[in-house]
């Protein structure tokens, strides 16, 4: 047995049989090797960036650690980009790198990278494996590291001569799943005291308690505290619960941002008080007791300070609440709650968000969303109802455009009894659209959304509000290809929309479509994202409307 | 770096924080350990490494500038690498710190003596004698090696070169937890990485 064929009986033996990659020449003896093992599943797909971001979609819609694959030098720093943003969402994927022969690295050898190098702030750990031998071993350290405490990125960079070496020695068993710490007693207790005495409570969940929706919904019941998850956490608590308020910060929900602005006791869990959550960090909750539960004890004030530090398990510590409840009637508090509640937009007939709108009534509870950035992506946040947790695949932290469409290609794969549904603006999609090859070649069935306003939309709504309208390089409808044409280029089902009538039929013929499909939505350009706390703002300082946006200029 | 990183004014006042982390010695620690406080704009003022008398166990004393919150944020931070064994605050207990200088003076006739004087209040060792000039060895603690450097100052410096600060914990204690150095059952060096580049 080689190196290679070492990696491939490791990966098989940690019951990873499913991997995304493109093949180059400091990997060659992998690929060679992968003909050995009919039970791995390789997926060609067509841009390395794709790769990562379906591994991506494949452990965001698991919980499990997907993998991509890529040769050294160029391969391997098209991998930054998703790799950056696994860091950003915490997302646990293992990258296996090619590289140069050992004697080769360090001499900028042909395509050789300091892929170790390039990746070491971007990922929780690195390896340059440097034996056969150590290679089994190392990979089942990454995907333990990958999947452990708070998860997130590992890449294995192994040299052309190390898959070919001999290896000599026997391929470890997994590791066991570490137990993942408990909150400390008085920490927690502590917690609970402050809550009791709340008269204005709010529950917020992140992503980082993704693994803890039971969990969460007995807490909030238990207590009647009202819920707000994050972009990252929705679908952690059911959006039709009457005590769900929606997402906070930047296009929160009214209801999300009033009661953070409003609340006295905040209990925050899984999540790292982004700047887009936040607003201005200085107004953020400033009349709440913080209690902070995460993980990741770097978390814990970095920036919002926390007055109740939970270090732990969000499962664990929910349990602790839910198990230790005081029911808190709060009447006059639930009454706000309900009245901002009621104050949502209404968008347009046609326009983005009522395409969107059309689109998400259309979800199961099961269907899986995936988004890429922009416009398109706030509004499906907005008007998207989840209802479980894993259903809701979007970049939250880096806000990488490109991702939604091989996510959602993961996702498929990763469970082909679901059906996945990407959103995606007609900017982002051109930036992987290449991977409808990969859907052709595997008959994926992904169902792809272009919600086309022919601009870059996010970027054109801050030139509107904040620059005076100068629309610099963000016009799209001069080049934008046929995207009918582009689907059928490589051989993919579409169909078009440019009103509303016809976008209920398309969605009918898209949607039923056997196997993978695009929907066009041809829409207006002049709608913007709303509400909206202008960046640096505080939270209270949300306008609702595009008028009332202007008029704060 | 500005004190206000992670807010809009400043929560307490900067001033210098002295650490020692515990790491494993393995290729690229080094760059991982400061590639962290780059990225996040933590200010390093003065970074001393070292073996230790454990194989595979290095150790590092570094001062951090900035405010408590920096501190706080750059040992957790710290303490998320996985090469980092442990990260001591040496605000917590009581320690001693030394450093060491090289300092290159320039002498004449006239102020040969004065300089030799000034040199052996310090308790300066003269390391290397020439026609115009005295190279001293000085150890101490900081204030004492910044007194040295501005008495002598006015008799013109040629160079100096300081080794930034080292510091141990007082008492019988270690520093470093007790399994690390003992050979077996050890997590944290598990031979996982024994022979990886990380
Ligand atoms: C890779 C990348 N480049 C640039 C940006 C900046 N950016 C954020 S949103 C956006 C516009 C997205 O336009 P489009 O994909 O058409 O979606 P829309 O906003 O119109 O829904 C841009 C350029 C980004 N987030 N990611």
């Amino acid at each position: 047995m080689n190196g290679a064929q070492a990696l491939w009986q490791t990966l098989i033996n940690h019951n990873i049989t499913t991997v995304f990659g493109y093949p180059g020449g400091a990997v060659i003896p992998l690929y060679d090797a992968l003909t050995g093992f009919p039970e791995m599943r390789h997926i060609l797909v067509r841009h390395e960036q794709g790769a990562s971001h379906a591994a991506e979609g494949w452990a965001k819609a698991t919980g499990e650690v997907g993998v991509c694959i890529a040769t050294s030098g160029p391969g391997a720093t098209n991998l930054v980009t998703g790799l950056t943003d696994a860091m950003m969402d915490s997302v646990p994927i293992v990258a296996i790198t090619g590289n140069v022969p050992r004697a080769l690295i360090g001499t900028d050898a042909f395509q050789e990278a300091d892929i170790t190098g390039i990746t070491m702030p971007i990922t929780k750990h690195n390896y340059l494996v440097r034996h056969a031998n150590d290679l089994p071993r190392i990979l089942a350290e990454a995907i333990r590291l990958a999947r452990s405490g708070r998860p997130g990125p590992v890449l294995v960079d192994v040299p052309k001569d190390v898959q070919l070496e001999l290896f000599s020695g026997e391929i470890p068993a997994p590791h066991a799943r570490p137990e993942s710490p408990s909150p400390a007693r008085e920490a927690i207790e502590r917690a609970i005291e402050a809550l009791k005495k709340a008269q204005r409570p709010i529950l917020m969940v992140g992503g980082g308690a993704m693994d803890a929706s039971k969990e969460i919904i007995e807490f909030a019941k238990a207590w009647n505290l009202p819920v707000i998850t994050t972009l990252m956490g929705l679908g952690i608590y059911p959006s039709k619960d009457p005590l769900w308020l929606g997402m906070p910060g930047m296009h929160g929900s009214v209801a999300a941002n009033r009661a953070i602005t409003n609340a006295d006791v905040l209990v925050g869990i899984g999540l790292r008080f982004d700047d887009r959550v936040t607003g201005k960090v200085s107004r953020f909750a400033k009349n709440a007791t913080i209690i902070h539960v995460d993980i990741d004890a770097a978390e814990i004030s970095k920036l919002v300070h926390a007055h109740i530090p939970v270090r732990g398990d969000a499962a664990k510590a929910a349990r602790y609440f839910a198990d230790h409840a005081t029911y808190l009637e709060n009447k006059e508090w639930h009454d706000k709650l309900q009245e901002w509640k009621d104050r949502y937009v209404r968008h347009p007939v046609w326009s983005a968000g009522y395409a969107i709108k059309q689109i998400v009534d259309q979800l199961s509870d099961d269907d899986i969303l995936s988004t890429d950035v922009g416009q398109h992506q706030m509004l499906a946040a907005q008007l998207a109802r989840f209802q479980k947790p894993r259903r809701w695949l979007t970049s939250g932290g880096l806000g990488t455009m490109g991702f939604g469409f091989p996510a959602a290609i993961g996702s498929a794969l990763a469970d082909p009894g679901v059906r996945s549904i990407v959103i995606a603006g007609d900017g982002g999609f051109q930036m992987t659209a290449q991977e409808l090859a990969t859907l052709t070649k595997y008959r994926i069935p992904v169902k792809i959304a272009v919600i086309n306003n022919s601009f870059l939309g996010m970027v054109r709504q801050w030139q509107e509000l904040f620059h005076e309208n100068r629309y610099s390089e963000v016009w799209l409808g001069d080049s934008n290809p046929d995207f009918i044409k582009l689907a059928d280029a490589y051989g993919i089902h579409a169909v078009r929309a440019t009103n509303s009538e016809e976008l209920e039929s398309a969605i009918q013929a898209w949607l039923n479509h056997d196997g993978p499909s695009l929907l066009e939505a041809v829409v207006p350009n002049e709608h913007g994202v709303f509400p909206m706390v202008p960046a640096g703002a505080s939270l209270e300082e949300m306008v609702e409307t595009h008028e009332e946006a202007k008029q704060k200029q | 770096m500005s004190a206000n990183l992670y807010g809009d004014t400043p929560s307490s006042p900067t001033k210098d924080h002295i650490i020692s982390v515990i790491v494993r010695d393995e290729p690229r620690v080094l760059t991982r350990i400061t590639s962290m406080f780059a990225r996040r704009g933590f200010n390093i003022k003065s970074l001393s490494v070292g073996t230790t008398e454990n194989p595979g166990v290095s150790r590092m004393t570094i001062v951090v500038g900035g405010d408590d919150n920096i501190l706080q944020q750059a040992i957790r931070q710290l303490e998320k690498l996985i090469d980092v064994i442990k990260v001591i605050d040496h605000r917590e207990e009581k320690f001693v710190d030394r450093e060491l200088v090289l300092v290159k003076v320039t002498i004449t006739p006239e102020t040969r003596v004065e300089v030799r004087h000034i040199a052996e209040d310090f308790r300066a060792r003269i390391v290397d004698v020439g026609r115009y000039a005295l190279m001293f060895e000085v150890t101490g603690d900081e204030g004492k090696i910044t007194a040295f450097i501005e008495q002598m100052r006015p008799f013109g410096i040629i160079e100096t070169m300081r080794t930034g600060r080292v510091a141990l914990s007082r008492g019988s204690n270690a520093d470093i937890p007790t399994q690390v150095y003992t050979d077996g059952g050890s997590k944290s060096l598990e031979p996982v990485l024994g022979d990886v580049e990380i």
